[in-house]
């Protein structure tokens, strides 16, 4: 009951703060309208049992992606009188019914529930959350994982190729 | 669901977040049914330490803040997949650590070559 309550409450503020991200014409009011997002996102993790997802989704996505977002809003110079205005709305609602469509199918099709995993809710409990996370990730998804510092790696020196100027 | 734990040791953080988001709204709007309302152009101008404002305060930024941005997300995820690795360390052993070890060094390298490009100079 009070979980369904709780769920509803998510479930409602980041549909609507969703809503704000694409609506707003001020870039930073979106920025704002995302940091609510994510926020309660991390809200439904804890519902769900992931408290680790949700730690992260506080730290990485609330904290570090959104000071990225709004560090490259003050680069691009988002004032009020160039604020952007694309005029596209016949591309918007034709990808718009195609993600409905996709999304009403998917809702349909994985409406019939496939077999349990091993990994129930109870035993991750009285293992630990963050544990479980630990023990799975280094051994089982060892090759995943370090392909991640691989990837980092790249978006690093990516990074710094673009934005450093070369010394002449 | 059949199977669904309420997590209740998350309780206090909820009876936090309700008592400091209802008195943020509280007072403010307490503050606006107690004040007068007289606003002119003076008053509703930004205050900057009492000279009058003379920019706009979106300037454009310098490009060196993304790269600061930038190596601060990729080390932040670095020091995320340091948390399950060091709660779990004791029951996987010398082969993680190992792996652990590869992966601060491949990062290891992008700091370096951070450092060897000037990256972090806040000069030049």
């Amino acid at each position: 009951m009070i979980l369904n309550l709780l769920f509803f409450y998510f479930a409602a503020v980041i549909v609507i703060s969703a809503l704000f991200v694409i609506i707003k014409r001020n870039a930073f009011h979106s920025a704002v309208a995302l940091l609510v997002t994510l926020i309660h996102i991390a809200g439904i993790f804890i519902l769900l049992n992931s408290e680790f997802l949700a730690a992260v989704q506080i730290l990485v996505y609330a904290g570090a992606i959104l000071v990225m977002i709004i560090f490259v809003l003050m680069f691009l110079n988002v004032t009020q009188r160039y604020r952007m205005f694309n005029r596209q709305k016949f591309i918007a609602f034709l990808m718009g019914i195609i993600l409905v469509g996709e999304v009403l199918y998917v809702i349909s099709v994985s409406a019939i529930k496939g077999p349990k995993g091993d990994f129930s809710i109870a035993k991750i409990m009285s293992e630990g959350n963050t544990q479980a996370i630990g023990r799975i990730l280094y051994t089982d998804y060892l090759f995943p994982f370090e392909v991640a510092s691989i990837i980092l790696l790249v978006a690093m020196i990516g990074a710094i190729v673009l934005a450093k100027k070369e010394p002449q | 669901m059949p199977e669904t734990f309420l997590p209740e040791s998350y309780l206090p953080v909820l009876i936090f977040l309700i008592i400091a988001s209802g008195f943020a709204i509280g007072t403010l709007v307490a503050g606006w049914l107690i004040r007068p309302s007289r606003p002119y152009a003076k008053k509703l101008s930004p205050y900057e330490s009492g000279n009058p404002p003379f920019s706009d305060a979106r300037q454009p930024f310098p490009i060196r803040y993304y790269i600061i941005a930038m190596l601060f997300v990729i080390f932040d995820i670095e020091a995320i997949f340091l948390y399950p690795w060091a709660v779990a360390y004791n029951k996987i052993g010398l082969y993680a650590l190992i792996e652990m070890i590869l992966f601060i060094i491949i990062l290891f390298v992008g700091y370096i070559y951070a450092l060897g490009k000037g990256a972090l100079d806040w000069e030049s």
